[in-house]
């Protein structure tokens, strides 16, 4: 099954516009304040571009972000929005989304806000898969504050905080959110327009937490971070495509491609002339135990990135959150057919009265 | 045999044991029965921080305290009248609290050797005459429960129990309680198990039965319902009436209620209240943690539900930032601080109003904060509306401080008629506010200002998603006057802080005249100190007054509702009195406002130990202010005569 046969329920419940709308009115009339060549005006654009395809009413679209460069990104489109604090976004995002079926709730968020300081409400988010759209733009670095080492970047880097290099452990963010229960979890690249939006377009479509995470250069603090998936010489070999239901392949003659080691139940990249071509790994985004994503998210170099796998991880159809806190409202709502002022006074009247004359 | 009645106005008994016990239980049940019997009344739970502290030693004691009487009393007493005391530990933990001459109530049963060493006694007060100044009454509680209940067939263990609704029983007989209440709240409560519902359905008869019978007890006691107001009453903890009054906002303003919270004592029973109410429209949300509970709460604030986060001090530390981001936003949002002992994790299920200067300044930049407080149980669900009233109106955060006394303690509440609660308009902006002019300034449309303010109120327009054409961006970073873009323009930013901090002041307009309490005033006769309060210390601040009162002294009572903005006249009052007390659970908060804002000179009364104020120490401090300033007041005119 493909991506596009799965029912997609993401935006039941947001009004929709049959007017054809254009990236124009998405675009606000303030000055996007990035610096030259930043990674966050290729995904700005491909989101003005894609917002207007979703056909949804754009006073029902809300983007939260936190505190970072890409934190900026509400300013820049004509939806409504809030710039919030460091880290606290899929927290503000939750009551949003829970409070209103009728929006559809986007956080913008980095790898500093997202997984330093914010990272507890980022799991918790995933967990509880609420309906929100994270896009997590990491560039492996902070920016905003000029140039330290994040925990996404490589150990041994050498910062203006870690003139002896950094010494701890990145997070691979892909695994990160499989392993907090992500429903749907893909790795985009900033400078890939075509499979930005498709992995937008699907995790629009996702009905729960929505983690993308996107490959973004910062031209500024840690330039050519992701040369290697960037680079025309380079970039067949190092970047593993992941397209569900399809053989994992990769490398400029599809040479190269993924098998499971048959002990550990790992995967690991072998040249398919080396192997029986049955045994390559098929993708398959859809299955339920996240085991084999898992997995595939550990083919992503953890220091200096050569390789990555790139696309939809995981997408599976859970209950989410703010559907379940409202039917159970709903649900207590329906009970006794009074009106809110009656009810009060019966709430207010319960419990062991007595009367004085 | 033949009993005696006494009839007595007030009573303070204390109920106390291990945590394990059934103190709380025991002490709500009495307080329910005396309720439905019809006398005023307060009460004062307290209780170790630790679920079960190992048995049978000091700092596992629970106790309840209750006072009631025949008139209308402020709180839940100084010292208790009778003392139930279930182990050698909660006698010695309770007997220094006890009036002299007062009754001891103890289970014999448990006084053995190990129950005595662990509780510090070197030997069994009971045998010797260390309690000779009190009426002391032991009762094998546990050998009369454990044989009343044996038909039922329970280990021992379970039966022993059930001892708690034997002393229940005993007291309910001793004041003359009605039983029905009881009887029908243990069936319901053991519904499902109908041995340990029979257990102590009889251990409770058996309990009065004794009292009935026996010839310890020869006096049985009559304290008349206390003349109240026509209406209907219930008793009420201030957690139950802070969380109706929630919904009481929600339902008032038409919004849904949208809580964000983090269990914290002693603040948990509101959030486990409100999970009861969906049908109102209330949606609780459970948070990782309180920031994600106060970030939730103001996401849904923006989404236009009344937002709500619940927690105590600790917790406030932690939504500090985000409070500040309300501020900023300018949108509507309760902060609800039930306060505990501190600083730190301090005394979790102990009372203290200590974080009146944290809601106050507790922020980076100029963050003002409307803040309300309710000054009893009861009370609690007024402030709540109050609150609401003010944070919907003004598009602000707005803190509302309890207590852990107000959030445990309960007293009759005249339950209010529906119709007489006050409305609220969220006034939703639904339409642009702002004309586009070219640059010869001609109109040529209309846009929407998010920043754009009311004349009146100061408070800019509530637009929320889904509301076409007036998408607009908010955030934590400095707004533009009007347009709300951002702005790092530095006349802009003096503008913005000074009009936050007038759109805070500004409040005052709606906030009625204090009210004060000097009896003599009207007919020139007016008391020369006033003792001011704000919080739960109304209580104690109104038994200490009646006390001076009744000595013939003279001096007036007035208590804040609105700690920011203050009352208008409040600086007035001050200055109508030559001596100011101000009393209060920390080390004068308030007092440092007070003389901050208007340069007078409060006395400060202050205690931090973790329990009420007491009336009688208050009282005598009143009194002394009030000799002391007489003094200083005549020698200043004598010394004027002279000079003349």
């Amino acid at each position: 099954m493909s991506t596009t046969e799965l029912p997609f329920p993401g935006l039941r419940g947001v009004p929709t516009n049959d007017e054809p709308q254009n990236r124009k009115e998405y675009t606000s009339d303030q000055e996007v304040r990035w610096c030259p060549g930043c990674g966050d005006y290729a995904v700005l654009a491909a989101v003005q571009g894609f917002l207007p395809e979703l056909g949804l009413k754009r006073e029902n679209i809300v983007f939260v972000s936190g505190i970072g460069c890409s934190s900026r990104f509400p300013y820049y489109l004509d939806t409504y929005g809030m710039h919030s604090i460091h880290g606290r976004a899929p927290a503000i995002a939750t009551g949003l989304a829970t409070a209103r079926e009728d929006l559809s709730v986007w956080v913008v968020t980095g790898d500093g806000d997202a997984l330093s300081i914010g990272g507890n409400h980022l799991i918790h988010a995933l967990r509880r898969n609420v309906n929100l759209k994270i896009l997590l733009f990491n560039n492996r670095i902070y920016g905003l504050t000029k140039g330290q080492y994040s925990p996404t970047s490589e150990l041994g880097k050498v910062t203006k905080s870690t003139p002896m290099g950094s010494l701890d452990n990145p997070f691979n963010p892909v695994s990160l959110a499989l392993g907090a229960e992500g429903t749907f979890v893909a790795r985009t690249i900033d400078s890939d327009r075509k499979h930005l939006t498709s992995v937008l377009s699907a995790a629009a479509a996702h009905r729960g937490t929505a983690l993308v995470e996107i490959y973004q250069n910062c031209p500024i603090f840690n330039d050519g971070a992701f040369d290697a998936i960037k680079d025309n010489q380079t970039r067949s070999d190092a970047i593993i495509p992941l397209v569900h239901g399809e053989q994992i392949r990769f490398g400029a003659e599809l040479q190269y491609g993924v098998v499971r080691d048959k002990d550990t139940g790992s995967v690991f990249a072998v040249e398919v002339a080396d192997v029986d071509e049955s045994d390559l790994l098929v993708h398959d985004a859809h299955a339920n135990d996240p085991t084999t994503a898992f997995a595939l998210s550990r083919l992503t170099d953890a220091g200096v990135l050569h390789r990555a796998p790139i696309g939809i991880f995981r997408q599976v159809q859970h209950p989410t959150y703010d559907d379940l806190a409202r039917e159970q409202v709903r649900t207590a709502r329906g009970g006794d057919g009074l009106e809110s002022r009656e009810a009060l006074a019966g709430l207010l009247g319960s419990g062991d009265t007595w009367t004085v004359a | 045999m033949t009993k005696q009645v006494k009839q007595l106005d007030r009573v303070i008994i204390r109920f106390a044991g291990d945590s394990g016990d059934g103190m709380q239980l025991t002490g709500d049940r009495f307080t329910q029965e005396t309720a439905t019997f019809g006398n005023d009344l307060s009460t004062l739970p307290n209780f170790p921080a630790e679920i079960r502290a190992p048995q049978g030693t000091l700092p596992g004691v629970s106790s309840f305290q209750v006072h009631f009487a025949d008139h209308d009393i402020l709180t839940p007493g100084d010292q208790p009248d009778v003392l139930v005391a279930m182990n050698p530990a909660a006698l010695r933990a309770n007997l220094g609290d006890l009036k002299k001459g007062g009754t001891v109530i103890v289970d014999s049963h448990d006084f053995t050797a190990r129950n005595l060493t662990k509780a510090g006694y070197a030997e069994n007060p009971l045998e010797n005459d260390s309690l000779a100044e009190y009426d002391v009454q032991p009762v094998d509680l546990t050998g009369m429960t454990v044989e009343a209940v044996k038909e039922f067939g329970l280990s021992r263990k379970d039966a022993a129990r059930a001892k708690n609704m034997f002393a229940l029983g005993l007291l309910s007989w001793m004041y003359g309680r009605p039983t029905e209440p009881t009887i029908t709240f243990l069936e319901r409560r053991f519904a499902k198990a109908a041995d340990i519902r029979d257990a102590n359905v009889t251990a409770f008869k058996a309990g009065w039965n004794f009292g009935e019978t026996t010839e310890t007890f020869v006096v049985q006691y009559e304290i008349k319902p206390a003349p109240m107001r026509s209406g209907t009453y219930r008793n009420i903890t201030g957690n139950l009436a802070l969380a109706y009054g929630l919904i009481a906002g929600a339902t008032q303003s038409g919004l849904p209620l949208f809580l964000g919270s983090y269990p914290i004592t002693p603040a948990s029973d509101i959030l486990h209240e409100l999970s009861k109410h969906k049908r109102f429209g209330v949606t609780t949300f459970q948070a990782e943690d309180e920031i994600a509970g106060i970030g939730a709460a103001l996401g849904a604030a923006f989404a236009g539900s009344l937002g709500v986060t619940t927690t105590s001090g600790p917790g406030i530390a932690l939504k500090s930032e985000t409070i500040g981001l309300g501020v900023m936003m300018e949108l509507p949002l309760l902060v609800i601080d039930v306060q505990r002992g501190g600083p730190s994790t301090g005394l979790p299920t102990k009372t203290e109003q200590a974080d009146l200067l944290q809601a106050m300044f507790g922020r980076n930049g100029e963050a003002p904060v409307p803040i309300v407080a309710p000054q009893s149980p009861a009370d609690c669900f007024d402030a709540a509306l109050e609150a609401a009233r003010i944070a919907i109106t003004y598009r602000t955060p707005v803190m509302l401080l309890s207590d852990g006394y107000l959030a445990n303690g309960s007293e009759p509440w005249a339950i209010p008629a529906v119709d007489e609660l006050p409305t609220i308009d969220p006034s939703f902006a639904t339409g642009p506010n702002h004309e586009v002019r070219d640059k010869d300034g001609n109109v040529t449309g209309e846009d929407f200002w998010p920043y754009l303010r009311d004349p009146e109120t100061l408070a800019r327009p509530w637009a929320v998603p889904g509301t076409a054409g007036l998408e607009h961006r908010i955030g934590g970073l400095e707004k533009g006057d009007g347009h709300g873009n951002i702005s790092y323009d530095p006349a802009n930013h003096d503008l913005m802080v000074r009009t936050r901090a007038a759109k805070v002041e500004r409040i005052a307009d709606t906030i009625p005249p204090l009210e004060v309490d000097d009896p003599g005033a009207e007919t020139g006769d007016g008391a020369r100190v006033l003792v001011l309060g704000w919080g739960s210390t109304y209580g104690p601040i109104g038994a200490a007054v009646r006390q001076v009162r009744d000595a013939g002294l003279r001096v007036a009572q007035a208590h804040l509702r609105h700690l920011n903005p203050f009352p208008k006249d409040l600086g007035d009052v001050l200055k109508r009195y030559d001596a100011v007390m101000v009393p209060e659970m920390n080390l004068g908060q308030l007092s440092m406002l007070l003389r901050a804002k208007y340069l007078v000179d409060v006395v400060g009364y202050n205690h931090v130990r973790g329990l009420p104020l007491r009336a009688a120490e208050l009282a005598e401090a009143v009194t002394h202010l009030i000799e002391s300033t007489s003094d200083a007041v005549d020698t200043d005119i004598e010394t004027e005569e002279v000079v003349r």
